[in-house]
């Protein structure tokens, strides 16, 4: 049973990150325009040829 | 002459040399919109940045200062299709979106610490019955502590500010109870966690803070998402004013830039935006925005123009005025203070539910406390289980109740077109039994229009609408508007006053007054048949046609006037235009209640008459002479076309053509406060069965956590039942 002693501690740091991503997720805007950003990660990154 | 637009008042220089403006678009619907406009003004050299938020629908840009002008990117907008303005977020936007990022901050550090607890306390749960250590537990309800105290001092910090605030003033809110609960259950836990005991609550008031969070976020949201679109929309009415920059040249300013004292012209069928005195010129003006009066006002030098009066003839100088007193915008002003001061403060459901739920709570703990220790038990146990009942009867369910229905019925609401200005106006509308409209702007639309099209030849209507596009008299307007016109004709000249005219295929046209055209006979004929209209007649060659014009009454407005009588409310009209005027839309809408020549202070006297005889009225209206008898109504409604100060005022505001959104505005309140108050009783209903549990100190923190989700679960599905509306009375 002593596995629990860095066990546990291990899973709040993982889930600690998690939360320090979603705190700078929520700093650096993402949560702003969650209607464009859906589109955005399916765009070309280059122009089309004819514009 | 010539003017250019000048937005330099909204261009925010970043320091950098990088110049910022945010704009806000019109008709930015999809994706492809979003990547053609980035993808249009990226292109400008010297763009460093050019981001479209779909969701607000608005385009943030940044740029090197120097060469590029503002006016070249809402020119390149509109040669991509969109209709753009730059925008300058108001300060009751900005704290909106600083409050919902916050709470998203506090949802995420709760949220997190209610999973880890979970984590460990499902093992203590287990581990009480199996074969737990009791070290390991205590290992584990450690951890808890490390977790649940942090996150709770700083997730809860909405609620403890409320609670403080509330107290401070003398008063109880549901924030308080909440505060107690959870403050209470970390601290008892903490100290049983140190005398190594079975049971602490720590999961309990993490998971309470979550799922309070949760409805508080949603129902913030919704209102910033209202916000944002009355921003959009305000902007997008792209209100300038022509200012003379030295005798000679003019510029195109936004009306936040234009100061008292300076000089502004304003041509033909341009709306002024200011308040002032005209300085030089002659013209009528229509001031129906303002006094709810249909016939134009003939101005002069020396007249007083208000913002919002529509300029039909002549050309005005006009110098701004700072609100100078004994003038009507004065008087408004003045019944507009004493109204908004005297609307009785409403007290909310969810106000008036804690203020009896906190003592009963509270006394209830405390009588278990000494009940326990009657009956024998120690003080230690005895003050455990009242805590237990404090933390059980915590009001997550009805601390959801309300904010869970508001935000749904005020998201349908949103999608229905009306947007809540004021958070309590559901429960204000709800109780609504008598409606009180103005009628120009709200009853009509505020445009005017053909009403006899139909009996006119599509050809000459085709062509008369060309014609009149080289005027921009409001008359002219409406012909061209209800021909669709789209391309005007060369050669055409106006004479101011009279009419337009020109060369047609050889043949002369001429679209103007009945004197103009030479058909005084043929106008007078149609005058007859309805004395309210305003005529122009178009003549080419020998052929004369009469288009009767009017302002149109909203398209279902008879309907929703029906259904609102069918819906036992009362209806009346109170209006600033002439008895006639009235009388025939009150006729056409089957309204018997009506007034006529209705000063502002009349209206007013109007409706605290009604609400003396114990009525609670609802007011329609966007004139300016409406404004202070919407503060001084139980609740009101202002259409987007209204007067800025109408808008205020209103409780709720609603879009588009149709009348229907206050139909819905009530139906969809009546059926909100109907689930509110199921949801309270819901919620009411649980702690008569949880409470008795923890009052015999068998409520262990698995119930607990149990009871708590299962109550505001059901409380939230029953919430989503706003979506729909429901006319009967509450």
């Amino acid at each position: 049973m002593e596995v629990l002693l860095y066990l546990v501690p291990l899973a709040l740091a993982l889930g600690f990150l998690g939360l320090l991503g979603f705190l700078w997720s929520l700093k650096s805007g993402q949560y702003e325009d969650l209607d464009g950003a859906a589109w955005r990660a399916i765009a070309d990154d280059d122009p089309p040829a004819d514009r | 002459m010539q003017s250019t637009r000048d937005f330099s008042h909204y261009v925010k220089d970043l320091g950098t040399g990088l110049g910022h403006l945010d704009l806000a678009v019109e008709g930015v619907t999809c994706a492809s919109c979003m990547f053609k406009i980035e993808r249009g003004l990226s292109a400008i050299p010297d763009v460093t940045l050019a981001r479209v938020n779909l969701t607000d629908r608005r385009l943030a840009l940044e740029w090197k200062l120097g060469a590029l002008d503002p006016i070249q990117f809402i020119d390149r907008l509109a040669e991509l299709g969109y209709k753009a303005y730059p925008f300058e977020p108001v300060r009751a936007e900005m704290a909106e979106v600083q409050q919902s990022r916050h709470l998203l901050r506090c949802l995420g550090v709760a949220a997190f610490a209610t999973m880890n607890v979970m984590m460990l306390s499902i093992p203590v749960w287990s581990g009480n019955v199996s074969d737990m250590l009791a070290e390991q537990r205590d290992f584990f309800h450690w951890l808890s502590a490390v977790i649940a105290l942090p996150a709770a001092a700083y997730a809860g910090q909405p609620f403890f500010r409320s609670a403080l605030a509330a107290l401070r003033a003398g008063g109880v809110n549901m924030d308080v109870p909440i505060s107690i609960g959870v403050i209470l259950a970390l601290g008892m836990s903490l100290v049983e966690t140190a005398h190594h005991a079975e049971h602490a609550y720590f999961d309990a008031a993490i998971m309470l803070l979550t799922f309070l969070l949760v409805g508080r976020y949603l129902d913030q949201n919704m209102r910033r998402r209202t916000r944002t679109v009355a921003g959009n929309l305000a902007a997008l009415k792209a209100e300038t004013a022509t200012k003379f920059i030295s005798a000679e040249e003019i510029r195109e300013v936004p009306v936040a830039a234009v100061r008292a004292g300076d000089l502004v012209l304003l041509r033909p069928g341009e709306r002024c935006a200011v308040d002032g005195v005209v300085e030089e010129g002659r013209s009528e003006v229509d001031q129906s925005l303002i006094t709810g009066e249909t016939l134009y006002e003939i101005v002069e030098k020396g007249a007083q123009v208000y913002a919002g009066s529509l300029n039909v003839s002549g050309t005005l100088r006009v110098r701004v005025s700072a609100a100078s007193e004994g003038t009507l915008l004065d008087e408004i002003g003045r019944l507009l203070d004493n109204a908004l001061q005297t609307r009785s403060r409403y007290i909310q459901l969810a106000d008036r539910a804690s203020r009896l739920y906190a003592p009963v709570v509270h006394a209830t703990a405390l009588l278990t406390m000494f009940g326990w220790l009657a009956a024998g038990a120690s003080w230690h146990d005895s003050i455990v289980t009242a805590i237990a009942v404090l933390i059980i009867t915590c009001p997550c369910a009805l601390g959801l109740a309300i904010p869970a229905v508001q935000t749904i019925a005020a998201g349908a609401m949103f999608r229905a077109g009306v947007l809540l200005n004021s958070g309590d106006a559901i429960e204000r509308v709800a109780a609504v039994d008598t409606v009180v409209f103005d009628k120009t702007g709200t009853l009509t639309l505020p445009e005017l229009d053909v009403v006899n099209e139909a009996a006119i030849p599509l050809d000459i209507l085709a062509l008369a609408g060309r014609v009149a596009l080289a005027s921009h008299h409001p008359l002219a307007a409406a012909v061209a508007r209800a021909a669709q016109a789209r391309a005007p004709l060369e050669g055409i000249e106006e004479e101011p006053g009279q009419g337009v005219r020109g060369m047609v295929d050889g043949v002369e046209v001429r679209l103007g007054s009945p004197a103009y055209c030479e058909a005084e006979d043929e106008a007078q004929q149609a005058l007859g048949e309805d004395p309210e209209i305003s005529v122009v007649v178009f003549r080419r060659g020998g052929g004369v046609h009469v288009f009767a014009i009017r302002q149109r009454l909203r398209a279902d407005a008879a309907q929703v006037i029906a259904d609102l009588h069918r819906a036992g409310l009362m209806v009346e009209i109170l209006s600033g235009d002439r008895e006639s005027a009235v009388q025939f839309t009150a006729s056409r809408l089957g309204v018997t209640a009506w007034r006529a020549r209705m000063s502002p202070a009349a209206k007013i006297a109007r409706i605290e008459a009604l609400k003396r005889s114990g009525r609670k009225v609802m007011m329609v209206g966007d004139g300016l002479n409406d404004a202070p008898s919407l503060a001084a109504a139980s609740v009101s409604m202002s259409p987007i076309t209204a007067t800025h100060l109408s808008q205020a005022a209103a409780d709720l505001v609603f879009l588009g053509k149709d009348l229907a959104p206050v139909l819905v505005a009530i139906s969809l309140s009546r059926k909100a406060v109907k689930l509110m108050r199921q949801n309270l009783a819901l919620a009411i209903g649980y702690n008569f069965v949880a409470v008795p549990i923890a009052i015999m100190g068998l409520a262990t923190p698995l119930i607990a956590a149990v009871a708590m989700s299962g109550s505001s679960l059901l409380v939230m599905l029953n919430a989503v039942r706003a979506r729909r509306g429901t006319l009967e009375a509450v």
